[in-house]
């Protein structure tokens, strides 16, 4: 498990290229390092929006003004929403793990553009840079929320142009990288991985850049579209110019939501790898997951008029994009039932990564559950814009991919640093976490369905238990994610070390040294296995 | 960088992965093009009155130097594979030179445009139909996007030609310059769309 003696290899992190310290990192070409570095960019802005997210908490704990007034929170919601959606959740665990995995895993050195690689994450910067300026510059912070419906955002006299232009940046970062890893799968896998013998990880990264290279532009020119209506008074959407409102809502959401897709793909391929191995049991239906992925990219792309049901779209298209929306939820399921499967009959060690995993299953059923709810023609109408809706998708977004990523933070953290984190302490902060989590939103759901809408500072006396129990969630959260960072914190800088194979996983990632080296494999490795087979299997 | 000295990108990939980037970019054109078919579709009469207005001589023959110039990229390619370098560097700069004649004619384009006090919230314009307005606006976008676009591909055509004076585009490797053409026939058959649907459809 764990051993005293400290890794003899040279590994990424010592290795001595041309520059020495900072600057070694900042001009890195390397996969492993580029995906630490945006898991560094990531947790600090994390960090950042979860405060705002309990200012908000904090602000609704009584009714009427209690720390900030009605416009700061427009404020807040919005930076808390952009910094979240943007610069945290889509880059997340494509970014960080996509980046530090994917060419392990299908036995490569590197990306296929490694250069093209770091550039993504300078533009990723100067997109979060641009992001935060944009509170701080001009006139005031934007208040449009992060999807920047017009008329509004084309009328309103806050800042929304650099907010506009921080996402239109970091849409170009997004792509970037997925291109890269489209092309690092289909020509850098280690000879012998055919598609159907790659591990489920690079599967879902696979699904997710396909969307990311073919979604996002459509919002970048949407964006950049409602930029030219507020610098040059191009108007297309603002009907005082002669445009469509309506029409705005369908560009953003064409890929806004296969966005969504792009935050939780990658985290169902990161808990497809966590319940094999501590399950040592090869995954249960490995095709109809890797299959699954591609028909939730592809079904996925069609979905998105189930965010308009009430902004006046025709019947037929309401209609359209409910069966859709239903059908949308097969291949997860599908999903959900194959990791259940897996573990039955295996021999399961609950262990950190394995917790995070079930829970983000429990979470991710409450919040597919409730976006079946909100796909329904008929009940989306009662509970559009009430925190019913915020809580679905918080469950989705953090109850999934959040804990999908803690998940895969504890799972790989071996790994990349060589070393292991406290045990107990992180199953003590996951504890916290998972209970503060469903505290802090459940009662959304409650009073969404009873009225409350969404956005609003302010609440008729009604709702206040809900919000007093919510905002005692956000506080207990917010200690478990205290917790956690300083574990993993400690963990890195004191933890035991770590074997090379603390999990006795079977994917090529833990066939090297922890942590690896630059090169990650001393010769190509040949393969000659489907990825999940395990010792029991082999000897059978 | 030092460590990745043997990282080579094949030509494969690097097509590949060019190849990939078109397609984000026809994507974002599609996005306007979308727009253009629905506000279309909303107001035929205004769009084919204001449509009337652009000079289609001038569309035309920037059609054809945008054609011409297309061929000149693809034939520089050819000739560094066949490793005759300055014929490519020639042919490099007549479609420079091409690339520049659709730039000038556009300024006069666009000048003539705002001569008729025709641009983005001018107050001609603003009095004008609804249709004719989201014409115009789609007009100086679209074709101001794309002239953006050109100057771009003129940036990578100069990288490729300097590639060549360097000798970093050979007859073995010629992926930049592939890579520069591609972008380059892009830039052309976005014009090829735009074309049709702003001078021609009226």
């Amino acid at each position: 498990m764990t051993q005293s003696e400290k890794y003899t290899h040279v590994s990424y992190r010592e290795h001595q290229g041309k520059y020495k310290g900072i600057m070694a990192w900042l001009t890195t070409t390397d996969h492993k390092r580029i995906g630490l570095m945006y898991l560094f960019g990531i947790a600090v802005f994390f960090c950042v929006a979860a405060v705002l997210g309990l200012l908000m908490r904090i602000e609704k704990i009584a009714p009427g003004e209690t720390i900030m007034d009605a416009a700061t929170y427009n404020g807040i919601f919005t930076l808390h929403g952009v910094i979240m959606i943007f610069i945290v959740v889509i880059p997340g665990i494509a970014a960080v793990f996509g980046n530090f995995c994917l060419p392990i895993m299908i036995g490569a050195k590197d990306v296929m553009f490694p250069k093209l690689n770091l550039l993504s994450w300078y533009i990723y910067v100067i997109g979060a840079i641009l992001g935060v300026l944009s509170q701080f510059m001009g006139d005031g912070p934007p208040d449009t929320g992060w999807t920047f419906y017009v008329p509004y955002s084309a009328e309103a006299n806050s800042n929304v142009v650099i907010a506009l232009t921080a996402a239109f940046v970091l849409g170009f970062s997004s792509i970037l990288t997925g291109l890269n890893f489209i092309v690092t799968i289909h020509r850098m896998r280690a000879p012998g991985m055919t598609f159907f013998k790659m591990p489920l990880f690079p599967w879902s990264l696979y699904a997710t850049a396909w969307i990311q290279v073919l979604a996002t532009p459509i919002v970048g020119i949407t964006l950049l579209m409602v930029i030219a209506e507020r610098t040059l008074h191009i108007g297309f959407f603002d009907p005082a110019l002669g445009g469509d409102p309506l029409l705005y809502q369908h560009l953003f959401w064409i890929y806004s939501h296969p966005a969504v897709y792009v935050m939780i793909l990658p985290a169902m391929g990161v808990v497809s790898e966590i319940f094999p191995t501590f399950s040592q049991k090869p995954v249960f239906g490995y095709t109809a997951i890797a299959i699954s992925s591609l028909a939730i990219a592809v079904v996925g792309y069609f979905v998105w008029g189930h965010h308009m049901y009430t902004s006046g779209i025709s019947y037929y298209s309401r209609w359209f994009f409910s069966f859709l929306t239903f059908i949308v939820a097969v291949p997860s399921a599908i999903k959900v039932f194959n990791w259940i499967s897996t573990m039955y009959g295996g021999s399961i060690e609950l262990r950190t990564p394995l917790l995070y995993a079930i829970s983000f299953i429990f979470l991710f059923l409450i919040g597919g559950f409730t976006g079946l709810t909100l796909g329904a023609l008929a009940t989306n109408v009662h509970v559009h814009d009430t925190t019913f809706v915020v809580a679905h998708f918080h469950y989705i977004i953090f109850g999934g991919m959040g804990f999908a990523f803690f998940a895969a933070m504890h799972y790989w953290f071996p790994k990349m640093y060589g070393r292991m984190y406290n045990e107990k302490v992180a199953n003590l902060a996951w504890g916290f976490l998972f209970v503060g989590f469903n505290v802090l939103y459940f009662p959304l759901f409650i009073i969404g369905l009873q009225g409350m809408p969404r956005r609003y500072f302010d609440y008729l006396p009604k709702f206040q238990t809900g919000h007093v129990i919510s905002t005692i969630g956000a506080f207990i959260l917010i200690t478990g994610l205290i917790i956690m960072i300083a574990n993993l914190i400690r963990g890195v800088r004191k933890g035991a070390y770590a074997s090379a194979n603390p999990w006795k996983g079977v994917t090529l990632e833990w066939q090297i040294e922890s942590p690896p080296t630059l090169l990650n494999f001393d010769k190509v490795p040949e393969i000659k296995h489907p990825p999940y087979l395990f010792k029991k299997e082999t000897e059978a | 960088m030092s460590d990745h000295e043997e990282h080579v990108i094949d030509r494969e990939s690097g097509t590949m992965g060019m190849w990939l980037f078109l397609f984000t970019e026809l994507f974002l054109f599609g996005g306007l093009f979308l727009v253009y078919a629905v506000f279309r579709y909303m107001h035929p009469a205004e769009f084919h009155e204001a449509g009337l207005e652009l000079d289609t001589f001038v569309g035309t023959l920037n059609t054809v130097v945008l054609l011409i110039s297309s061929m000149t990229v693809a034939m520089s390619i050819t000739a560094v594979q066949k490793k005759n370098n300055a014929l490519a560097l020639g042919l490099l700069a007549i479609t420079t030179i091409l690339a520049l004649v659709f730039m000038v004619n556009k300024y006069f384009e666009w000048t003539h445009k705002f001569h008729l006090v025709i641009y983005p919230g001018s107050p001609v314009l603003e009095n004008m139909e609804r249709g004719e307005l989201l014409f115009y606006g789609l007009y100086f976008i679209m074709t101001g996007l794309h002239a953006l676009h050109v100057i771009i591909g003129l940036i990578v055509l100069f990288f490729a030609g300097y590639g060549i004076m360097k000798g970093t585009v050979t007859s073995e490797r010629t992926l930049l310059l592939e890579n520069a053409g591609l972008y380059w026939h892009l830039v052309d058959l976005i014009w090829i769309f735009l074309f049709p649907l702003m001078y021609l459809i009226t």
